[in-house]
């Protein structure tokens, strides 16, 4: 069935990608195993920009639907629409067609309801309010009203003009709907879990919209095991232990991992905070390596992260080449130093900190399980569409872009394991990745990245074709809806 | 540390060639209450390797869990209980994973593991 969604207008490449997700999780798609990957069925309404937040999804049931817009973060409603139109004469000649056997159950003397009126970029007086909900007298109502807790929301929404500038281009022609609600997001959880008020919290801590996206891209829900191999403060694995999954982190900083900020303001205490299920370990391990045994394989349902990649906070791998004053060998930690030893450590570069992510994945992964994690791009004029690693276990289902900063952003990228990983596809694997490393990632070798997004702007104006200097921001496309 | 984590976990020393499973010297034992998830008990099952599993819960001062095991026992509640008591409830707080072949042991203290290697262990 066709619902409308409507979704909040930020982060605008993550809201499809998230409706997707937990449509999977909400078993919208017939169960096979073959690997395949399922999508929705998505419709514009008519003359409507593609970021705009109104689109149609078809969804199999209304519980799915449901289920799908109360754990969403950025579906504001999922509606079943009763009529829409150009003008209030069409919307009423729309609902009035709409079959009664989808109207009157919600509209008997036993249920209370509620009429909502909105629209997007503008807003309505007392007065206009008023008008429009006389406007909607032919729908028989026989409930009484209740503003507080009604049994069925019903939307007005119209949507004309922009008043404000929210990034979009002109409405072509007025739009109106009317619908029954079937569900919304709890934003209340942001709030809730605002990482100003969370007890323990580092630079790179995740912030919680993006932490609840990231753990609903990884489909956590109670029974499921997810692994962070960079946990930090473990802000990502907060929020899939709020859906109920079981977690588990790794850090190669064990001040951060086992010390925090004393006995209640560490990693632990973030789970307690909330009332969450603690992981079911937290430990000091190398993500380049993996302390795991042999034959040890597809334990975790998902790997959700942010990897270190140079910017805010660099990786550290093991095999340091701090000379010691040993007087075995230069590199030897004599006998009577090894207890408490603070080994060195070297640094890491995105590229082998994505390689030992994904082959860590293609391993540790579930059939089906998802890895879901950052990956930086930087925005030159010049560069390319950007490509992403790729793996013979995986098949890349969701990239979501968020702009950070005139030069770069971060893109969550989403891969779901459809091939069993042995030694063959290892090697495959590798070569994959050297022939990637050799074409792509020359910018994300140590320092690049870093230098690339804190240089200072050129000073120099570059010379235009015809002689003009236009060096400039506006150079850049107008439209801006990406950065909201 | 919990006992999956024990489970899941070897020494990498270069060189060594088998680092699982890892000894437990027991420092200080605590136990902490956690929901059973019979779904996550038995996915999991299938992945621990049973008699390094009960050894470890012997150290821990558990020796409830059965000696041989089959997957029919999932049904039983009484195993599923004592399962999930030895995998999830039992934490070593402090102690020491001692490598099996060279006797190096990674320190455990407040209840985190810590795998990194030296300089001369990569």
């Amino acid at each position: 069935m066709w619902y409308m969604c409507v979704f909040f207008h930020r982060l605008l490449d993550y809201r499809k990608p998230e409706v997707e997700a937990l449509a999977e999780l909400f078993g919208a798609f017939a169960q096979d195993n073959n690997g395949e990957i399922h999508s929705l069925e998505w419709k514009l309404p008519k003359n409507f920009h593609p970021d705009n937040p109104f689109h149609f999804v078809n969804i199999p049931s209304e519980d799915i639907a449901r289920n799908i817009a109360k754990r969403s973060i950025l579906v504001k409603g999922m509606y079943e629409i009763w009529g829409e139109g150009t003008s209030y004469e069409q919307l009423e000649e729309a609902v009035n067609a709409y079959p009664d056997e989808r109207k009157l159950p919600y509209l008997t003397s036993e249920n209370t309801f509620k009429i909502n009126i909105d629209s997007f970029g503008k807003t309505f007086s007392t007065q206009e309010q008023k008008e429009l909900l006389q406007r909607l007298a032919f729908i028989p109502f026989k409930g009484r009203v209740d503003l507080r807790n009604p049994d069925h929301n019903f939307w007005f929404i119209e949507i004309d003009k922009y008043e404000a500038n929210n990034g979009l281009p002109p409405i072509v022609e007025k739009r109106i709907f009317f619908g029954r609600e079937i569900g919304a997001a709890d934003r209340k959880l942001l709030p809730t879990y605002q990482l100003k008020s969370r007890v323990y919290i580092g630079p790179t801590a995740m912030d919680a919209e993006m932490a609840f996206l990231m753990a609903n891209q990884g489909l956590a829900a109670p029974g499921k095991f997810v692994y962070d191999p960079f946990v930090g403060t473990g802000s990502i694995l907060v929020a899939a232990a709020h859906f109920g999954a079981m977690t588990m982190g790794a850090d190669i900083d064990i001040r951060v991992v086992r010390d925090g900020r004393g006995p209640d303001r560490n990693v632990w205490s973030n789970f307690k905070q909330y009332g969450l299920q603690e992981p079911i370990s937290l430990l000091r391990a190398d993500n380049n390596l993996p302390p795991w045994r042999a034959g040890l394989k597809e334990m975790f349902d998902a790997i959700i992260c942010d990897p270190p990649y140079g910017v805010r906070a660099g990786g550290r791998k093991s095999g340091g080449r701090k000379l010691l004053k040993g007087v075995v060998g230069p590199y030897t930690v004599p006998d009577d130093k090894r207890a408490g030893h603070i080994p060195s450590t070297a640094a890491y570069s995105l590229v082998e900190c994505v390689h030992d992510l994904l082959d860590l994945a293609a391993r540790m992964l579930v059939m089906g399980g998802r890895l879901v994690y950052f990956y930086p791009v930087l925005r030159e004029e010049d560069s390319p569409d950007p490509t992403f690693p790729e793996h013979p276990c995986f098949k890349l289902v969701a990239v979501s872009e968020q702009i950070l900063s005139f030069r770069y952003s971060r893109v969550l990228l989403t891969m779901v394991k459809v091939e069993s990983y042995t030694e063959k596809i290892a090697d495959t694997a590798k070569a994959m990745h050297l022939d990637f490393k050799a074409n792509h990632l020359k910018w994300l070798e140590e320092g690049n990245l870093h230098s690339a997004v804190f240089a200072p702007a050129p000073t120099s104006y570059k010379q235009g074709e015809n002689g003009d200097s236009n060096f400039s921001k506006e150079s850049k496309p107008k439209y801006r809806g990406k950065y909201v | 540390m919990r006992l999956l984590t024990h489970n899941m976990l070897s020494s990498n020393i270069k060189g060594v060639t088998d680092g699982f499973p890892l000894k437990i010297e027991a420092g200080k034992v605590v136990e902490k209450e956690v929901d059973m998830n019979t779904d996550f008990l038995k996915n999991i099952f299938t992945k621990i390797e049973w008699k390094p599993f009960v050894e470890a819960a012997k150290t821990l001062g558990y020796s409830e869990l059965p000696e041989d095991v089959d997957p029919s026992l999932l049904d039983s509640q009484d195993f599923l209980t004592k399962f999930h008591h030895a995998l999830l409830e039992i934490h070593l707080e402090e102690g020491a994973l001692v490598c099996p072949e060279t006797g190096r042991k990674f320190p455990v203290s407040k209840g985190i593991p810590n795998m990194l290697l030296h300089e001369d262990e990569v």
